[in-house]
């Protein structure tokens, strides 16, 4: 597989991951404001902390209010996390791997592309009610993992097509329990009532994740949603699931068995998984869940440089044949 | 209801009625089929075909706005039929065309018998802007040079056909052949199905096969790759869609290095070698080294590897000294000297300005010629006598006495006519066709083509960037 290919199937998949995971971040904040008591008021602020590009929305915008926000999530071009942007660059990406991807994956992007690209044209309606918006990217994301894992060959193309996929989606979900963290109860009293049930609940909502946790657990319990979120080998959407699929998935591209390694990435991503088997929620939440979260996801971020450099840029023994 | 009552066939040869209200034998249940559909129902598929391309991502970005906006090529769901008869004779003479082009190819880049032999001028080909010299004495595999055809026809007011252009160095189209077809499946399913229309399904198969078919002598498990200028090239669609049918690998200049004479592409696993490179560069871009010294679209290297039978480059670099117009006024007299035999599909008649007595014939006959450079595609470089002001004619003539060569002229070809949906229902619109030719162990014609149809009412020109549009081409069984 082409080294150029094999660089736009990662981000294509990573950029697709993103734009389904905002929807997932706006629409799980807009069922939360419905259920929030009036006097506690709409949090938008702890969506865009969560982003970890805070720094650029108040260069855009003055306050976290929830028009602002939506808009940045969803349609701002100055931002290259929105739905709208995260798209372009799939759609860019998917162009040119347009021949190694199933036909109906393209549609589905290119159809997609083109829904969020005439939403943005009435972005006002969006704003004010993005549900039926969120829930289309949300059920098209759910279209293309059909189409991924019912008809491509577990082939490199697959592999390196999840592997991208699998690491965004940990970023995300881990992204999405510090959303707890930034949100605010009224106060300390709050813990354990209503609300911070409610809050709970959302983010296991918003990661699809809400019917696996009741029968796996049944009543709300802080420790146990991380668990789920966090530590679960099973759960689809689960921090350290991804974090072994991908693990899979580069293991097949190189050849290389689990628990040995044969380049930087299979080493710093084997040690991370190691390391997240042996943890429990109650530890971590003792520790500091934002912490952990924060340095999960840099680890996180070191991995997929590693991966860049060891498939996607030309080799060293390249670029000396060439001055030849 | 939609009905043909008003339908004007004109003084013009229509392909769909051989009178007012009387179809053709081949296209009488079409006929049928559209005038049993409410103008709505008509409507409606036109407009369900628009949005089954635009959803398949087959369209093209259109410059000149700040955030690209995407159209797809114009298509009519009125399909043009070809009858089997009419078909079996373009079929034979494409082959025989072919086959003698390659012929006159191959003798150009060796012993160049046919202009000592006083055939064609030398003067012709060394300034023809295909012919390139570093192609010398090269023997391609199996000594095919023009692999992939697409031949420019057209029928006249007779109702003959004729060849207009030939185009061998990196013809496109053929996809919108295959996407015209699928769209129009699923458009007219029962008529489809009763008229016995030959497919076009297996072009990628022939394809892959004629790639495979000119093979280096010493490979047996060939890789074949496309070499596409990229994203933003205008035919890059054709390339992804050929590269995925083919299951090859549709590769970029940078994905390509040469070392030791032998091309590799650089995979996630090291280098990988290539065998055979259909090329949609042109051959000025193609290699640095040889070529165009500014080119960044190719692989420094590639023509030595080429020269030594490391790879074969499909369309052979070269091709292009048979596409040039004034070359084109010679190709009956070239059947004739290579086969022995007339040409089946005449050409048009052509002027050709570097003659003294055509000069002086067409300066003196602008307004009622077609006057095109020897070198330009896609419609450019110009002049439709009839539709043009005296300004033009006038420029035109400083052109033509500036650089002679460089310019032929046609009689204007009142090209044949197929009903267009309009608003309020049919109109007859100008028509021509480009089939496929494939080279390899040997000849193969893609049943129908590429229809190109004049979008504009009265318009001649066909060419996409000139407003045209096309249609699907069907190609009777029977």
């Amino acid at each position: 597989m082409l080294s150029r290919v094999a660089d736009a199937v990662y981000w294509m998949s990573r950029y697709l991951e993103r734009a389904f995971n905002q929807a997932r971040f706006i629409d799980v904040n807009w069922l939360l404001t419905l259920d929030t008591p009036d006097h506690y008021g709409e949090q938008w602020e702890p969506l865009v902390s969560t982003t970890g590009d805070s720094e650029l929305f108040y260069k855009l915008y003055e306050r976290a209010s929830r028009k602002n926000v939506i808009q940045f999530m969803t349609f701002d071009l100055n931002y290259t996390n929105s739905i709208r942007s995260c798209m372009r660059y799939a759609r860019e990406n998917a162009r040119t791997i347009r021949e190694m991807i199933p036909t109906e994956m393209w549609e589905e992007i290119n159809i997609l592309y083109h829904f969020v690209e005439r939403a943005a044209t009435r972005s006002d309606e969006v704003v004010n009610n993005p549900f039926a918006f969120c829930s289309e990217v949300k059920r098209r994301g759910f279209v293309l993992g059909g189409i991924t894992s019912s008809s491509m060959a577990r082939d490199e193309v697959f592999n390196f097509l999840n592997m991208g996929r699998m690491l965004e989606r940990a970023d995300k979900t881990s992204r999405l329990v510090d959303v707890k963290y930034f949100l605010l109860l009224p106060s300390a009293q709050d813990v354990n009532t209503t609300l911070d049930h409610i809050q709970w609940s959302a983010l296991l909502k918003a990661a699809s994740a809400f019917q696996a946790y009741r029968h796996l657990y049944g009543p709300i319990q802080p420790e146990r949603v991380v668990e789920l979120l966090l530590f679960d080998h099973e759960f689809p959407r689960g921090v350290l699931h991804c974090l072994g699929e991908a693990q899979h998935c580069l293991h097949e591209i190189t050849g290389t068995r689990v628990g040995h390694f044969s380049n930087e990435a299979e080493k710093k991503l084997g040690l991370l998984v190691a390391e997240l088997s042996f943890h429990s929620a109650l530890e971590v939440i003792a520790d500091g869940l934002h912490e952990f979260t924060d340095n999960l996801q840099k680890r996180m971020n070191n991995i997929d440089a590693a991966i860049s450099d060891t498939f996607f840029s030309p080799s060293p023994l390249l670029d000396s044949s060439q001055e030849q | 209801m939609m009905n043909f009552k008003d339908y004007d066939i004109g003084p013009y040869y229509d392909e769909m009625f051989e009178a007012p209200n009387l179809p053709r034998p081949g296209a009488k249940l079409l006929a049928e089929k559209l005038e049993s559909l409410s103008q709505d129902e008509i409507l409606a598929r036109q407009e369900a075909a628009e949005l089954a391309f635009f959803d398949m991502g087959i369209t093209f970005t259109v410059y000149g706005h700040t955030e690209g906006t995407e159209k797809i090529f114009p298509f009519d769901i009125v399909p043009r039929i070809i009858e089997a008869a009419d078909w079996e004779r373009l079929d034979r003479g494409l082959k025989q065309r072919i086959h003698a082009l390659n012929l006159f190819i191959d003798d150009i880049y060796h012993d160049q018998k046919i202009i000592s032999d006083g055939i064609v001028p030398a003067d012709v080909i060394n300034t023809a802007e295909g012919y390139f010299k570093q192609c010398q004495g090269i023997d391609p595999p199996g000594g095919v040079w023009c692999h992939i055809t697409g031949t420019d026809i057209v029928r006249n007011d007779a109702g003959e056909f004729c060849v207009l252009e030939d185009n061998l160095r990196s013809p496109s189209g053929v996809s919108y052949v295959m996407a015209n077809r699928l769209i129009l499946k699923r458009t007219f399913p029962q008529v489809f199905a009763a008229a016995g229309v030959r497919p076009v399904e297996d072009y990628p198969a022939h394809l892959l096969q004629t790639l495979h078919d000119v093979v280096p002598a010493r490979v047996s498990h060939p890789v074949c790759a496309l070499l596409t200028p990229g994203i933003y090239n205008s035919a890059y669609y054709e390339h992804s869609y050929l590269a995925q049918q083919t299951g090859i690998e549709l590769v970029e200049g940078r994905d390509l290095i040469v070392e030791n004479d032998t091309v590799f592409m650089r995979t996630t696993r090291g280098l990988e070698r290539v065998d055979v490179i259909y090329r949609r560069v042109g051959e000025d871009f193609l290699d640095p080294t040889v070529f165009r010294p500014d080119s960044l679209l190719g692989v420094p290297g590639i023509m030595e590897a080429y020269r030594k039978g490391n790879v074969t480059l499909v369309n052979a670099p070269g091709t292009g000294v048979a596409d040039d117009k004034v070359v084109y006024a010679y190709v009956p007299e070239i059947i004739k000297y290579y086969l022995g035999e007339e040409a089946i599909i005449p050409n048009v008649p052509t002027y050709l300005c570097w003659r003294e007595s055509d000069r002086a014939f067409v300066l003196d006959n602008l307004d009622r010629l077609v006057v095109k450079a020897a070198n330009e595609s896609g419609g450019y470089g110009m002049l439709v006598g009839p539709h043009s002001t005296q300004e033009e004619q006038d420029e035109f003539a400083r052109r033509i006495k500036a650089k002679p060569r460089n310019y032929i002229a046609q009689p204007t070809v009142q090209l044949s006519r197929v009903p267009v949906i309009v608003d309020h229902g049919f109109e007859g619109r100008h028509v021509d066709l480009r089939p496929y030719v494939l080279y390899g162990s040997d000849i193969r014609v893609i049943p129908g083509g590429l229809t190109r149809v004049a979008l504009k009412k009265g318009s001649l020109v066909v060419n996409s960037s000139q407003g045209g549009g096309s249609k699907d081409t069907w190609v009777l069984s029977r």
